[in-house]
């Protein structure tokens, strides 16, 4: 089978991976660089527990070719805590309003919503659900999560105000 | 991994071609959602694949100066919704786009992927019928322009030759101006969901906007293509709007349409939902452009 060898940034640092070329984005990052915030949940794209960020948008890694991959900014859940290991804000909200219980589907759901705590308006709970229809939750009824998104969101929001002197 | 056999990865679109003429049995691969899927079932195990995916050239929306709206194949669901064109021009398109499954298989599926499937539920179909779209596929024997609605031959069956790639979708000015859509996909659930019947309409009205000058309709999942309703557009064209009209619509589709039955639904709901579905995309086109149905 055909090998190759594959450049991208991969949580802010450059990275190189030679890769057989049937390999999945969620196999080499997982294999390769051992991101195991990725989870190998459905393997068909329905779940979303294999969230990652790739320029930014939110994509299943479990239907994307690694070799796909040249050239891109991939961000994983371990690309989010700060270099002593502390979690970030939108972690801690997970944790401060019970939005894990099982958390398997923990990173995948932080990842899908970090294009809604980076928005400059406020979402609706409505807007949040169908940013995070691509993730599924066996456990917590999803209430908590949208409640740790909106929260994020929110205090975001003021800390941009704030800083910028309003 | 996937169970593939050989990929090829060509750098241009004329690479790409080129390959495709070497290797007609290869299936292109655009944004996967649906290949790749299929992999991991084992369904296409040894396939060979021809991956498009990073060919850019192949990915956007532009404006030619005749007002033509080109989408570029590549173009992702997500990318067509936010498009200033797509806004502008044929909103109804980026509606409908925005319907399927949920936001990662938005920013991976492609436009492209979703018609040359030939899956009567595809999103996208229903109004690129709808707005009389026409497909360039282009071989390395040059480049061969067919109106979509003569595209799709049976389920999963398009008019492709092997050696055809699809290289843009165009829309003419004709087709589109002074026009207002309507999309409305009837599915179990809001999101992540297969549609067990879409309809697109849309509509242009005279100047006092008392009547339809044009109609156009086609729903998904109502026959084993994609289809045009066109007993029931000409029913419409030209007549004064009313409520009785649209019933008149409503009624007459179910002469276009030939939906079964299948574990979604059976083929009398289906039946059901082709007229309401009609009145109801009918009525809110027509409301976008400003007509009234009462009075």
């Amino acid at each position: 089978m055909a090998n190759k060898l594959i450049t991208c940034t991969v949580n802010g640092k450059r990275r190189e991976y030679f890769i057989d070329v049937r390999s999945s984005l969620s196999d080499m990052l997982r294999g390769n660089e051992g991101l195991t915030s990725i989870k190998h949940g459905c393997d068909v794209g329905e779940c979303g527990a294999c969230t990652v960020l790739i320029d930014g948008l939110p994509f299943n890694s479990c239907i994307y070719l690694a070799i796909w991959a040249e050239g891109k900014d991939i961000l994983t859940l371990e690309g989010l805590s700060d270099v002593k290991g502390a979690v970030s804000d939108i972690q801690q909200a997970f944790i401060d309003e019970g939005a894990v219980q099982c958390g398997f589907c923990t990173p995948g759901f932080i990842m899908s919503s970090i294009p809604i705590i980076t928005q400059e308006k406020p979402s609706s709970r409505e807007e949040i659900r169908k940013l995070v229809a691509g993730n599924l939750c066996r456990c917590t009824g999803y209430e908590k999560i949208i409640d740790a998104i909106q929260k994020t969101q929110a205090k975001r929001i003021r800390e941009r105000k704030t800083s910028n002197g309003e | 991994m996937y169970d593939f056999n050989t990929l090829y990865e060509p750098t241009t679109v004329e690479e790409a071609l080129k390959l495709k003429k070497q290797h007609p049995e290869a299936l292109i691969l655009a944004g996967g959602s649906d290949i790749l899927i299929k992999l991991r079932e084992g369904k296409l195990a040894g396939s060979d694949l021809i991956s498009i995916y990073r060919l850019d050239d192949l990915r956007g929306v532009s404006l030619e100066k005749d007002g033509t709206i080109v989408i570029r194949p590549l173009t992702s669901f997500s990318g067509i919704t936010i498009h200033p064109v797509v806004k502008q021009y044929i909103p109804v398109l980026g509606e409908a786009v925005d319907q399927i499954g949920g936001p990662q298989i938005r920013n991976i599926g492609t436009i492209g992927g979703n018609i040359c499937n030939g899956v009567t539920s595809a999103d996208s179909a229903t109004t690129l019928k709808a707005y009389d779209a026409i497909l360039e596929l282009s071989s390395e024997d040059g480049v061969r322009l067919l109106p979509y609605n003569d595209f799709n031959l049976g389920p999963g069956r398009v008019d492709m030759g092997p050696e055809e790639i699809l290289t843009a979708i165009r829309i003419p000015k004709e087709s589109y101006e002074r026009t207002y859509g309507h999309y409305i996909k009837y599915a179990k659930r809001k999101a992540m969901d297969i549609a067990t019947l879409g309809c697109s309409v849309n509509v242009r009205l005279s100047e006092d906007k008392k009547r339809i000058e044009r109609l156009r309709i086609a729903f998904g999942v109502a026959a084993p293509t994609p289809i045009r309703a066109v007993s029931a557009e000409q029913e419409a064209n030209g007549q004064p709007i009313g409520e009785d009209l649209l019933e008149r619509i409503a009624e007459k589709t179910l002469a276009d349409v030939m939906p079964r039955s299948s574990w979604r639904a059976s083929k009398e709901f289906r039946l059901h939902l082709v007229k309401e579905l009609a009145r109801r995309a009918a009525t809110a086109a027509i409301e976008k452009a400003g007509g009234k149905i009462h009075g």
